[in-house]
């Protein structure tokens, strides 16, 4: 483990513990023993495994398949599903309006007309929560887009042209990496000022610098291989070999990290929001919504814990969903 | 060795040069009016004559490098400005909310080395399949979870549901418990990661075989063996730890109704009190460095290969050194694809 991994490991929590295969495939020479049980593993595999005729069922029923043996990707899958929807077509999962309160029907527990219960004005938790994903949302799909393009740009240029431009650009994401990222999003809405947008500009680019380190280090990778070489040697313009060859080849890595980023942009936005940084008080923000539960904890625990709860499973399907993307299947579970 | 901890020396004075120049620039240098931003808005019934008297008075009528230069003097001798909003001395405001900061995360450091460290070791050590499933299953449910969200969480339960302890404030250590759980939730998430993960590398060097052959027992050699080579890489991430307590201080501190940097910081941002959040993020920035040079210092003492540099890299160098350390994900990457087409 390089401390890169160590670095975006911290920075992004969840990750797929990938090395686990190190060990055994890396170094033959020096660890033959080692090397001689996996071979013989991978043979006992063949033989048990390979007799499995699973070339001859269509790939689309193998997908299934193994979809159904992963219960938490479904389950991630299928969450993702009402998030989209709550997020595009609030009004078909919730008719009400986020905003109208009956203050006849304040602070009522979650009953089966009111699914999330009320908060102190009769409005109907559900409907916010429902209403609020769209604000949520866009802010951390906006951060992550920030964070990818800004990112991956810079990453790109410090791989691809190296030399002094490589060593400055990565000692400044260095120290971007000194400071705590939440501290770093403080300081730029300190300047920026409040609002959704600037919330999401900010934890956007609070992530250019481990976004960046990614992109330069598979750029790093791709520009050694035979492939960019003849794409030079044939004559190609550099942007050319960059655009067709050395961006598709490393822009893998980067897309993963991205799934995985929404989770923790989920919670950052909702961070800032709670901290009361995000759109002033009506609006539903998950984040406000928990900060507005604060004062009625005592009582009404809904108005703290639903929230609380979608965001949770929101920030879960996310990482549940990126660690599939990586294609690590020893792993899923 | 006093080479190297030259050479540490210098490269954290210049990260910490590097982190002021960058929130400077952040902070200044972004097209914004800081005057404006800091007087201006809601209460304008300032005149644009005292505005401009402000910024004459901040040097902020001066062209940027100069002002530059001028705050970077300031900041070598221990002057970082004063807060616009109440004109206190930056250093002094930062001073006084240090300590219940400290004390709720080193409490929580703690808390969080035990149950992550515990977590990872009964994960990797247990027989059970299922209970290993299960343990490793919690990191990442721990950092789902929004640390505001857990700390109020904690609040229901613990304070009102069952009064054990002080909902808020900062009155003696009762009052410090549930805010450093809050803190630990996302630190010793990380800690537990990153442990077993290296943990269960480190169960397949030979030398635990050999160990084992020997007729060392299986606990022996999870915790003397395995567990003091896992521990090495896991210290790596001790900065990042550190500022995460620092960060995470923020929320907590906001939750728990605490005084200290989090909630100075919170205010201050709020307020739009720029010195102060300058002042602020240089400190994690200062604490970031300093705990990577401590580690630095105490890494070779452990592994004696990370001065002398004779082996081929066994344990992955501190993170200031990130220069040599960028191209080996590419060689981490090849493996990584050859398990996953078994």
């Amino acid at each position: 483990m390089s401390s890169l991994d160590a670095l975006t490991a911290g920075e992004r929590g969840p990750q797929p513990p990938t090395e686990a295969f190190v060990p055994t495939a890396l170094d033959p020479n020096t660890r033959a023993d080692k090397f001689a049980a996996t071979s013989a593993e991978r043979f006992a595999d063949a033989v048990l495994e390979r007799e499995d005729p699973l070339a001859r069922r269509s790939p689309w029923r193998t997908r299934f398949e193994d979809l159904v043996r992963k219960p938490g990707l479904v389950l991630a899958l299928v969450w993702s599903a009402v998030i989209l929807l709550a997020a595009f077509v609030p009004s078909l999962l919730a008719p009400g309006d986020p905003l109208d309160g009956v203050p006849a029907d304040k602070l009522q527990a979650p009953s089966s007309a009111h699914w999330f219960g009320t908060d102190q004005l009769g409005r109907d938790l559900y409907t916010r929560v429902v209403h609020g994903t769209h604000l949520t949302l866009a802010a951390a799909l906006t951060a992550v887009l920030v964070g990818l393009v800004v990112g991956a740009l810079v990453g790109l240029v410090a791989g691809f042209v190296g030399g002094v431009v490589d060593d400055v650009a990565m000692r400044v994401v260095d120290v971007l990496l000194s400071i705590p990222a939440l501290l770093l999003s403080l300081a730029l809405i300190t300047v920026l000022g409040f609002g959704t947008i600037n919330v999401a500009i900010a934890v956007g680019l609070a992530n250019v610098a481990s976004v960046s380190r990614i992109m330069r280090s598979e750029v790093l990778r791709v520009r050694t291989s035979v492939f960019v070489e003849a794409s030079h040697a044939s004559g190609s313009r550099w942007w050319t070999t960059l655009g067709r060859h050395v961006l598709p080849n490393a822009i893998g890595p980067v897309v993963v990290l991205a799934a995985l980023e929404l989770g923790a942009a989920v919670l950052a936005v909702s961070s800032l929001s709670f901290l009361g940084y995000g759109e002033p008080p009506p609006a539903p923000e998950w984040g406000a919504l928990v900060a507005g539960g604060r004062d009625y904890l005592r009582t009404s625990w809904w108005l703290t814990t639903l929230p609380g709860l979608t965001i949770v499973a929101t920030v879960l399907a996310a990482g549940r969903i990126s660690r599939a993307l990586d294609g690590d299947p020893g792993r899923n579970r | 060795m006093s080479r190297y901890l030259l050479r540490r020396l210098l490269l954290a004075a210049g990260v910490l040069w590097a982190a002021y120049t960058v929130t400077f620039l952040v902070l200044y240098a972004l097209p914004g009016d800081p005057v404006s931003i800091m007087y201006g808005g809601e209460s304008s019934d300032v005149t644009p004559e005292q505005l401009d008297a402000l910024r004459a008075q901040y040097g902020l009528d001066q062209p940027l490098p100069v002002q530059y230069v001028t705050q970077l003097g300031h900041a070598l001798h221990g002057d970082l400005g004063s807060s616009v909003v109440n004109g206190q001395p930056v250093t002094t405001l930062i001073a006084d909310a240090l300590p219940p900061t400290a004390q709720i995360a080193g409490l929580a450091l703690v808390l969080a080395i035990v149950v992550g460290g515990g977590l990872a070791v009964v994960a990797t050590a247990t027989r059970s399949r299922r209970l290993s499933g299960f343990l490793l299953s919690l990191p990442p449910l721990g950092v789902a979870v929004p640390s505001f969200w857990f700390g109020l969480t904690l609040v229901q339960w613990f304070s009102f549901q069952i009064p054990l302890f002080p909902a808020l404030g900062n009155q003696g250590f009762a009052s410090a418990v549930l805010p450093a759980v809050t803190l630990a939730l996302p630190t010793s998430a990380l800690i537990a990661q990153m442990l077993s993960r290296s943990l269960l590398h480190t169960l397949r060097e030979p030398y635990v075989d050999t160990a084992l052959a020997k007729g060392a027992s299986r606990t022996r050699v999870h915790l003397r063996h395995a567990l003091r080579n896992a521990a090495l890489p896991a210290l790596t991430v001790t900065g990042l730890v550190i500022g995460g307590l620092l960060s995470g201080a923020v929320v907590t501190e906001t939750v728990f109704s605490r005084a200290g940097l989090g909630r100075l910081t919170a205010t201050s941002v709020s307020a739009q009190d720029i010195p102060v959040v300058q002042g602020v993020v240089l400190v994690a920035a200062t604490v970031y460095v300093l705990v990577n040079l401590l580690i630095d210092i105490v890494y070779p003492l452990l592994d004696p290969r990370i001065v002398t540099g004779s082996r081929r890299r066994a344990t992955p160098p501190p993170p200031p050194r990130s220069a040599d350390a960028a191209p080996e994900p590419a060689a981490d990457r090849v493996p990584v694809t050859a398990g996953g087409t078994r």
